[in-house]
């Protein structure tokens, strides 16, 4: 299969590939996918006390797509709001990324980890929250 | 040295042809263009005259008695579809099941599967771990009513070699039709079909540095005369077995490419072994979690199928681009599935993605062997450096102890 000239960048030039302390109160933590079906997914934010995602870092088991797709999700909702960067949608990464229709599962899958980060950051808030009110 | 690229290390898909079988085939295109089938001119003859040549030369490669036991085909996969389709079709009054393996080509599954809608009851054997089967398994799935048995002589991922010649003596004892898809172990392993017992055994030019788009399938004419029906109807060229004008220069080729085989073989193998077993060595002595799939010794000698855990087998190619392999990731088929094979000898889904089969041959260079491996382990450690699955390993987490969402 050809890949696309962007798919081929990210995937040699990772960005934000690494870890974040998921102990961290400030860090969400997405784990998707399953090694089974051939791709997983971590994805991680770092959320300052205003809502922005001031850092973002992945780790993928994935073809090249998938990695291309961690790294652009990741460089794109660095800087955003965490509510903005929930909105953001696979078809975005496959267009920019120019995937072809077998490869769309990659895109969805980065979606889904920034939503499941997103989630798991907002989770351990809540919590949090509910500890100090006692 | 420095190496060219890029390094063609998939000979199971297909080699390149040696030098010396083109230039045999160069005159069959011009000079002598004839027909084959020409009976009146001396165009005719002489084409008629280096076939019949060929079928010598590729009986006696295989061991067959005589050439008038070769039929001519397409390729592989036409000769499978003409052993199974045809030899169903002329034995079944004797019965309606056929035993093969679940390792084998798609063209022996899909003429099964064809033939299941036409009521005939399929048996597909397990095979071990190991990617082999164990005679004993195929005894005992024999009632009354088979009349074919299909087994191919080394399975082309994972290189397995199988029994043939213990099946051979099963099925002759039972008065069974053998039949031996032998594309990618011939030439390599020994296989000769009388001493293993064979009636029908399929093969082609362009695994073995000859022609793509000619291959044959030896039907066996004595002790038993095996008998078939024809699929492809027409001139009755090929004893009436297979209707077509002979590829002349493909013929002409692929004997030269198996008779080449059939006296450098025993040397060539031992060479690329050796490289096959230094590529082996160098991987497992570089990384860890590295797994060999197919069975160590009963494997062909230009095979090497190996899983890197942790590292999905599409990033792995696409990270060493310059060098042609292929792998059971499901991300190189079209249907998301991992290899079929693979899953058969019960390998986990995820190593079954992280398989990579390199496959060696005639030209590949020792050079060659020690940059691919070089290679792939600068490029899997990179790629583990990426993997969460391999950090969740690092820190002793089980990976199957997780609740993964499968999608």
């Amino acid at each position: 299969m050809a890949y696309s000239d962007k798919v081929i960048e990210h995937y040699e030039n990772p960005l934000n590939v690494g870890t974040l302390d998921k102990a961290d109160d400030n860090v969400g933590t997405g784990l998707v996918g399953a090694p089974a079906c051939g791709d997983v997914m971590r994805l991680q934010i770092r959320v300052d006390d205003a809502g922005v995602i001031q850092d973002a870092k992945f780790k993928t088991f994935g073809c090249g797509s998938a990695i291309a797709s961690s790294s652009l999700a990741t460089e794109w909702i660095k800087g955003r709001t965490v509510d903005e960067a929930a909105a953001l949608q696979n078809s975005e990464i496959a267009a920019e990324l120019s995937l072809p229709p077998v490869k769309i599962h990659c895109s969805v899958l980065a979606e889904d980890a920034v939503k499941s980060a997103i989630e798991d950051y907002k989770q351990k808030k809540v919590t949090r929250e509910a500890l100090a009110k006692g | 040295m420095t190496v060219k690229l890029p390094i063609y290390m998939d000979y199971h898909a297909t080699t390149p042809m040696d030098p010396r079988v083109l230039k045999t085939m160069l005159p069959y295109f011009n000079d002598s263009f004839g027909n084959a089938a020409s009976r009146t001119h001396s165009f005719g003859w002489t084409a008629d005259a280096a076939v019949e040549k060929s079928r010598e030369t590729i009986a006696e490669f295989i061991g067959a008695k005589s050439g008038k036991e070769i039929v001519f085909t397409s390729g592989a996969t036409e000769s499978d579809n003409l052993a199974i389709k045809g030899a169903a079709e002329y034995y079944q009054s004797r019965g309606k099941h056929i035993i093969t393996t679940v390792i084998e080509h798609k063209a022996i599954h899909d003429s099964c599967k064809r033939l299941a809608k036409q009521g005939f009851d399929i048996t597909y054997l397990p095979v071990g771990e190991n990617g082999v089967l164990d005679p004993e398994v195929l005894r005992a799935a024999i009632t009354d009513q088979t009349i074919l048995v299909s087994v191919m002589l080394a399975n082309n991922e994972v290189g397995a070699i199988q029994p043939i010649a213990e099946i051979g003596k099963i099925t002759s004892e039972k008065k069974i039709v053998f039949h031996v898809d032998a594309v990618q172990g011939v030439g390599k392993t020994p296989f000769n079909v009388e001493e293993m017992n064979v009636d029908l055994a399929s093969i082609t030019a362009h695994k073995i540095y000859g022609p793509k788009g000619v291959g044959a399938l030896y039907v066996r004419r004595s002790k038993p005369r095996i008998r078939l029906v024809a699929q492809m109807d027409g001139g009755g060229h090929e004893r009436g077995n297979r209707s077509g004008t002979l590829n002349v220069p493909g013929i002409v080729g692929f004997a030269k490419a198996c008779e080449i085989m059939h006296h450098e073989g025993a040397e060539e193998n031992e060479r690329i072994l050796k490289l096959r077993n230094r590529l082996h060595a160098k991987i497992t002595d570089a990384l860890d979690e590295t797994k060999l799939n197919g069975d160590e010794k009963k494997r062909l000698i230009s095979n090497l199928n190996v899983s890197f855990a942790f590292v999905e087998g599409e990033a792995l190619m696409m990270a060493i681009k310059d060098v042609a392999v292929s792998s059971g990731s499901a991300c190189t088929s079209a249907s998301l599935e991992p290899s079929y094979v693979l899953r058969a000898m019960g390998l986990d889904e995820d190593l079954a993605h992280s398989s990579i089969r390199f496959g060696l041959g005639r030209f590949t260079t020792e050079e060659e062997v020690d940059y691919v491996a070089d290679l792939v382990i600068k490029k899997v450690k990179v790629l583990r450096d990426m993997s969460p699955l391999y950090e969740m390993f690092q820190e002793g987490i089980d990976i199957k102890s997780i609740e993964w969402a499968a999608h």
